[in-house]
């Protein structure tokens, strides 16, 4: 594979690859933190 | 039996001889005495630089055997740099001291830890413009992970040859940052961008999203780019076994007893993988020139992407956090902090910048993986 080629395909499918894994664990992070929330400690009677 | 005593006294004189023959050993000892004063006098990252600068002195003193087939540099180097074992081991100890709470409250400055991560790859195309062969190329791209066991971890896999220049040139630049970012987020923002007051990050994140976190991501993350598993799996046990507070033990022997004698015998290898002969060439010039670049690029594109979350989110967001988005952790974060102060004092911005940086940290080994499975994708690497 010429050099070129290489790193058009790293850059695309590295950089792309990198922001989507990102993004796709963001929205989950985000999935937990709704279905996960901290709930606010009971007070003592 | 004077020739015997003359013999057995040239004996004790041939290292001075050979140090006047090579005159690459003798400058590659003045780098060893500079390293040392740099982590030294400067405090820059000592822990790895005083080892660094050691080693590289052992390894360039004519005749030294450290590094010989039974040299006991040779020994260490052979069991935890050509089997990958010591980066790895660091990162347990990274995951244990790592808190990733700011990005689990603020999930969309995950998207800056990528950012932060454009430096790899611009920098890699830059060495291939250079003529540096592919996986060389891949190995001086990662300097701009600014993560010194990813950076270790990809290079000794793929171009072990160049494993001194860029580790030299990852740790060197990671405790840079404080120079190298400033002018750079300066030149990028406006006045009134930088006094963008954010507000505080509200949202507390429960233990059980702590623990499934590194374990979610760990999945995901083996899934999309399975060639980088072992950096993400063993940061991410480190910090499952910090958020479950039920290994202290475990826990604390990783981030003290595990990182420190690691740390060391990591140092060493890399010193003595400098030698003169190896290293005094224009390339290794040209991979630190690269290696800089790469942490500029890291920041130029870090704080763009802030600059489009700025966009989207109706001004509310200071786009200096972006240049947290690297993996120097909690340094570019405090860096931030100190930038945004600089403009406005009402301005905090630290717990948004520890969110970047976390995401960096994250980032950085990503952005690793991704590129190993892309490699191995392409029939690269097997």
């Amino acid at each position: 594979m010429d050099n070129l080629t290489f790193g058009i395909t790293m850059l695309i499918c590295g950089m792309g690859g990198t922001v989507l894994t990102l993004w796709i664990m963001s929205l989950v992070m985000e999935l937990l933190g709704r279905l996960f929330p901290e709930k606010p400690e009971k007070k003592e009677a | 039996m004077a020739e015997a005593i003359i013999n057995g006294l040239s004996g004790l004189v041939v290292g001075f001889q050979m140090l006047a023959m090579d005159w690459r050993n003798l400058i590659m000892l003045i780098v060893g005495f500079g390293l040392l004063w740099l982590g030294i006098k400067k405090d820059c990252e000592p822990l790895l630089l005083l080892p660094i600068g050691f080693g590289c002195i052992l390894v360039n003193i004519p005749l030294s055997d450290v590094m010989s087939h039974e040299g006991f540099i040779r020994v260490i180097y052979d069991a935890g740099i050509a089997t990958e074992l010591f980066p790895l081991l660091i990162f347990i100890g990274i995951g244990a001291m790592t808190d990733f709470g700011p990005v689990l409250a603020n999930p969309s400055t995950f998207l800056l830890g990528a950012a932060g991560q454009f430096g790899i790859f611009l920098t890699l195309l830059l060495a291939l413009a250079l003529g540096f062969p592919q996986l060389q190329a891949v190995s001086i791209g990662i300097i701009g992970a600014c993560d010194g066991p990813t950076a270790i971890y990809v290079t000794s896999k793929f171009a072990p040859e160049l494993l001194g220049a860029v580790s030299v040139a990852a740790y060197s630049y990671m405790s840079l940052v404080p120079i190298i970012q400033p002018p750079i987020m300066r030149l990028l923002t406006t006045k009134k961008e930088r006094e963008t007051v954010m507000k505080p990050v509200a949202r507390p994140v429960s233990k059980t999203t702590k623990l499934l976190f590194p374990l979610v991501i760990t999945i995901l993350g083996g899934l999309i780019a399975p060639k980088g598993l072992p950096l993400l799996a063993t940061i991410m046990l480190g910090n499952l076994m910090k958020e479950s507070g039920v290994v202290a033990r475990l826990t604390k022997a990783s981030e003290n007893e595990i990182a420190n004698v690691v740390t060391l015998f990591l140092g060493l290898s890399i010193g003595a993988t400098m030698v003169g002969s190896a290293f005094v060439k224009a390339q290794t010039l040209i991979i630190l020139c690269l290696g800089f670049m790469a942490i500029c690029l890291d920041t130029v594109c870090g704080v763009l992407m802030g600059k489009v979350m700025r966009v989207v989110s109706g001004g509310k967001v200071n786009p200096l956090i972006g240049a947290a988005g690297i993996s120097a952790f909690p340094m570019a974060a405090r860096v931030v902090q100190k930038e945004g102060q600089k403009w406005n004092k009402k301005s905090y911005l630290l717990m948004h910048a520890m969110g970047a940086n976390a995401g960096g940290q994250i980032g950085s080994v990503i952005a690793a993986a991704v590129m190993l499975s892309v490699l191995a994708g392409m029939g690269i690497i097997k």
